[in-house]
């Protein structure tokens, strides 16, 4: 027998599969550095044709992402000089700023509903599933299927009903309405990953502190939570995700106060055509967070992605 | 010692909480932990969906809510149903779906396979392959269309790279024939790393010594593949074709970045198509009745496929 | 005494709530475009004398009826002050949404005599014909076409177009010689690139490509109707007349436009127009002053021409909006403060000034306007000749049928010019009948 295990693949395979993956990888990542590159490209540049992959790096894209801008004449300038280094790029362009643009405001939307809706819809999961997991509920298996089986509608299709509820009950274009629907969306998900992490706690310890005289709520607390910490901490980030990231109803049950990033990024628009750098600009911003949190859920992506189905 | 715990506990545990549920039986405790959630769903997704059959029955208007309505008892269902553009939709969803979960499948798999050689970096390279999944839909969607223009963007040109073709001489998204690829082009990019993660799981629970034993009983890798490598990740890949095939019958937000379901209709899927029936044309029962077909029709097709799922498991 | 003392107290006290409550933060929703950085630069003036802050929601074009029509028809209080594409005035007025202003006008002194007759016909009245207003007249616009004057000037084209047309090389004058001229351009070398005739709407998503083919459909006899039967359409819609103005659109597209250009609205044609790529462009005057203004394409360099006559008829695609008060709004009072001043006479020859197309008769008839910009004679000719599409409370359903009909067949070529506009009727009629129309 050689050196390595009949199972162990050759070193010259090993290297074959590595270099494939590799191509793969850089292949798939190129539109994510592209839209990162564009961000820092001038306008002209965006736009050159053919693409250019070296340019000359600039802010242009970030300072228009974050202010509206007015045309102004030459006596204006001349008589209010810039002060500001994004002042002079905006003036270059023969415009001035009048103000910030929407771009903060629809951030902190999504900063808002997504922080808002993960919380609460981790709280309901964690304690539905904590009783799933623990108790007899009467037609268990149905009420799990049946919280499933809320994710298989077109998000469309549902919005028509909620769009006519929401209307009634003054909740269109509101924080509250917005955290509540995304809530109702996650709890699926939650309850179902929950369930997984909490089940995975062995009953010993829970029979350890109910003989020790704990109440079955202090037991949940003292001792279930704190085992379950890392699962409620990555089905979090998954709800987080899911919410920052949702467009259809984003699109169609907000407006101004409480419209999100992702349907408000593709509308940035400059003075003549769409603004690439800033769009760019602004997608990476949004992108960002999600790719930090990819990187550290990396271990409990699959478990995410599959509600729970897949384990390892 | 014991006693010292729950005097801790006692402690940490305010009052009026303790005195609460300390009385409280499993069962009560159980009902008080589901009921929320049951409720929150029950209002916001039963409710909304006996609201919407109700509607599939009459000739509401959202957007005119002074109008009379009327109950037109089927005539929506049956407008729908024998609607020749309404099946081209169909179509073209049959299409993306069928083609993105072959190629996801096919990439994903290969993909999965190549990763279990365990070479050396290749947690670094699965985790650059599965950003795209994780990313907004609608602004990555929005930025591939920049990607897509012939003159200024970067697909036109690493094809061209690639085949020596002219950049400016096609257009993924202008033309009728690209477009329903340009869509699944970029389905597959996002979307391939899931069906990859999945398979690399079903590929791993697949112990050392069945390997091992085939290769005692002088088994050929392929026949090695097709009998033990195949068959015991068919399960994983199943599952995985499930999740994609019911994120892709409901698929919106990508797509309407894309392309906005043109040119013509070629890429107009049912939820863009039910997007404009009740959003822009405002025919709220039409729509809801759209939707109702829908709902039906992929809780269907899940059903039937569970079940298979179910007895692929079982072998 | 003490009473006496406290009266006055009292009304400064309810005097500083009143004032309080009047200085209102007012919202205006509007497209994204040039016009609308230009209004924000206006409204200062309206900020600082009533005391009222302005916030502005403006929405790309791609986007704009759709997200306002949601905000409209969910009954949002977004939007004090909107300013509505023309064809949404039978939907503001029939559902509501909008505030009847002929009160209002009337306590004012504002008359919509005043104004230039096409854009209160097209961004005031509902129903059409009739006095009562839901809007005031806010930017004129119309489909024209801009034309780069210093290639036309080119002594060797020229003298090579008179030889294979037997013509001068000029604006045209009818549909079939813009035609002509676009495929003189198209594929030429100018200065070292290729360059292509002419960038026209061709937009899938929202209203482009519409707002561009009824520029050759009008002139070819289509019509919306007829006088006497406002909503027949067999004949009218679909006459063998309309189809050929329907396959002039789709012979222009095949023809005469730059690789790519399946799906162009306003700011694909304006790029591709000022980065040198074509010799026309179609579009909607509201971006002339920033065409004049451009460093490679203005001072001279470009020239405007109205929509060029058909066969039946010589007419061109209205645009442009009216202002109307938003009846969700809180502040309704301040909104129509905001009305009232935008409505005089030196507001809007400001607003003139800084690009903004204003309708009244004052402005656009003052002996210098006409040869104040170079576009400005255009813009009088093409305002004289324009036509809208359905302003009915279903245009959002009207619009999405000719959207899809006339783009697979110009753009994505699937059956006859005939076939498009048979299938149009039918979607047409099925709209109607269920208004209870037809």
């Amino acid at each position: 027998m050689s050196g390595y295990s009949i199972t162990e693949p050759s070193p010259r395979q090993k290297w074959v599969a590595g270099a494939l993956v590799a191509l793969y990888a850089i292949i798939t990542i190129l539109p994510l550095v592209w839209i990162i590159a564009t961000g820092f490209k001038s306008s002209a540049d965006a736009i050159a044709y053919p693409p250019k992959v070296v340019f000359a790096p600039s802010l242009e894209g970030y300072v228009n992402l974050f202010t509206t801008q007015t045309r102004q004449t030459a006596e204006y300038f001349a008589a209010n000089p810039p002060e500001t280094w994004y002042e002079r790029i905006v003036q270059s362009k023969g415009l001035t700023i009048a103000g910030p643009s929407r771009f903060g405001e629809r951030f902190m939307n999504s900063v808002i509903i997504g922080f808002g809706s993960t919380f609460l819809s981790v709280f309901l999961g964690t304690l539905a599933a904590y009783a799933f997991s623990r108790f007899k509920v009467p037609l268990k298996d149905d009420l799990m299927f049946f919280i499933l089986s809320t994710r298989m509608m077109p998000p469309i299709a549902v919005a028509i009903p909620i769009f006519l509820m929401f209307r009634s009950l003054g909740l269109s274009d509101t924080h509250a309405g917005m955290i509540l629907l995304y809530t109702a969306v996650n709890l699926s998900l939650s309850v179902w990953l929950l369930k997984g992490f909490i089940d995975e706690i062995p009953h010993e310890y829970e029979e350890a502190a109910l003989i020790d005289g704990y109440t079955r709520f202090q037991a949940f607390t003292k001792v279930v939570l704190p085992q379950a910490a890392t699962g409620i901490a990555s089905t979090a980030i998954f709800c987080l995700i899911f919410a920052w990231n949702e467009y259809a109803f984003a699109v169609l049950l907000t407006s101004g106060t409480a419209q999100t990033a992702p349907p408000f990024i593709p509308t940035i628009i400059g003075n003549a055509g769409q603004d690439w750098p800033a769009v760019a600009a602004g997608a990476t911003l949004f992108l960002l967070p999600v790719m930090v949190f990819t990187i550290l859920l990396r271990k409990h992506l699959l478990r995410g992605i599959t509600f729970g189905a897949v384990r390892k | 010692m014991s006693q010292s715990v729950i005097a801790r506990a006692a402690e940490a545990t305010p009052p009026g909480v303790a005195r609460r549920f300390r009385g409280l039986s499993d069962r009560a405790i159980a009902w008080i932990f589901v009921a929320p959630t049951i409720f929150l769903l029950l209002a916001v997704n039963i409710f909304p969906l006996i609201w919407t059959i109700r509607l599939s029955f009459t000739n509401f208007r959202a957007n005119r809510p002074n109008a009379e309505v009327e109950w037109i008892g089927l005539r929506n269902y049956d407008r729908i149903l024998t609607d020749s553009d309404i099946w081209e939709t169909m179509q073209a969803t049959a299409h993306f779906l069928c083609w993105t979960i072959v190629l996801q499948v096919l990439i994903g798999f290969s993909l999965a396979w190549l990763i279990n050689r365990k070479f050396k970096g290749n947690d670094l390279w699965t985790t650059i392959i599965v950003l795209p999944m994780m990313l907004s839909p609608a602004v990555v969607g929005n930025f591939w269309t920049f990607l897509y223009q012939p003159q200024i963007g970067l697909f036109n040109y690493v094809v061209a790279f690639f085949t020596g073709a002219d950049p400016t001489s096609f257009s993924m998204i202008g033309s009728v024939s690209l477009a329903p690829w340009a869509i699944i082009i970029v389905d597959t990019w996002m979307w391939t790393p899931f069906v990859m993660l999945i398979c690399l799981a079903g590929l791993r629970s697949i112990p050392d010594s069945i390997y091992e034993a085939a290769e005692c009983d002088r088994a050929s890798k392929w026949r090695q593949f097709w009998t033990i490598t195949l068959p015991m990740t068919l399960p994983f890949l199943m599952l995985a074709v499930l999740f994609r095939g019911i994120e892709n019958f409901k698929m919106f937000d990508l797509v309407v970045q894309l392309t906005g379901g043109g040119p013509g209709n070629t890429t107009t899927l049912t939820s863009i198509d039910l997007k404009r029936e009740a959003f822009e044309k405002w025919r709220t029962g039409y729509a809801s009745a759209y939707a109702i077909i829908l709902f039906v029709t992929v809780f269907g097709l899940a059903s039937i496929y569970v079940k298979a799922l179910n007895k692929v498991k079982e072998r | 005494m003490t009473i006496r003392y406290t009266a006055p107290a009292v009304a400064t006290a309810l005097l500083a709530v009143a004032g309080a409550a009047q200085a209102d933060d007012l919202t205006l929703c509007w497209a994204a475009w040039d016009p609308a950085n230009a209004l924000i630069e206006l409204s200062k003036d309206f900020e600082e004398k009533s005391g009222h802050s302005m916030s502005f929601e403006f929405v790309p074009w791609p986007n704009f009826a759709d997200r306002m029509l949601n905000e409209l028809n969910s009954g949002g209080q977004l939007c004090d002050l909107m300013i509505g594409d023309s064809q949404w005035i039978g939907l503001g007025a029939e559902a509501g949404h909008y505030v009847k202003l002929n009160d209002f006008f009337d306590a004012n002194g504002i008359t919509m005599d005043d104004f230039i007759p096409a854009t209160v016909t097209g961004y005031s009245e509902w129903p059409k014909g009739t006095p009562n207003y839901w809007a005031l007249p806010a930017f004129g616009d119309v489909v024209g076409w801009t034309y780069r004057k210093d290639w036309f000037e080119r002594p060797e084209l020229q003298a090579e177009f008179q030889e294979k047309y037997g013509r001068e090389l000029k604006a045209p004058e009818t549909l079939d010689e813009l035609k002509d001229i676009a495929e003189f351009f198209q594929n030429r070398d100018i200065d070292g690139t290729t360059v292509y005739g002419a960038a026209i709407y061709t937009e899938r998503g929202s209203e482009g490509i519409t707002m561009g083919v009824t520029n050759a459909l009008y002139n070819y006899g289509f019509s919306y109707g007829t006088p006497e039967e406002p909503y027949k359409l067999e004949g009218v819609v679909n006459s063998p007349e309309a189809a050929k103005g329907l396959e002039y659109y789709k012979a222009l597209y095949d023809c005469c436009t730059p690789p790519g250009s399946s799906d162009w609205y306003m700011s694909e044609d304006i790029d591709a127009y000022k980065s040198g790529q074509v010799a026309l462009q179609m579009n909607f005057a509201f971006i002339w002053p920033g065409v004049e203004a451009d460093p490679n394409v203005g001072g001279g360099k470009s020239g405007y021409f109205p929509n060029p006559a058909g066969p039946d008829g010589h007419f061109a695609q209205l645009g442009g909006q009216g202002i109307s008060v938003v009846s969700y709004s809180d502040s309704q009072d301040a909104a129509l403060e905001y009305i009232k001043w935008f409505a005089q006479p030196e507001v809007q020859s400001k607003w003139w000034e800084l690009g903004g197309y204003s309708a009244l008769k004052a402005v656009v008839e003052d002996p210098g306007f006409a040869t104040s910009q170079p576009y400005a004679q255009t813009f009088l000719d093409s305002m004289a000749i324009v036509k809208d599409f359905w302003a009915e409370p279903s245009y959002a359903s009207l619009l999405l049928s000719m959207q899809d009909r006339v783009h697979s067949y110009v753009v994505a070529g699937e059956g006859t010019a005939q076939e498009a506009l048979d299938k149009l009727v039918e979607d047409w009629t099925e709209v109607f009948e269920d208004e209870g129309k037809m």
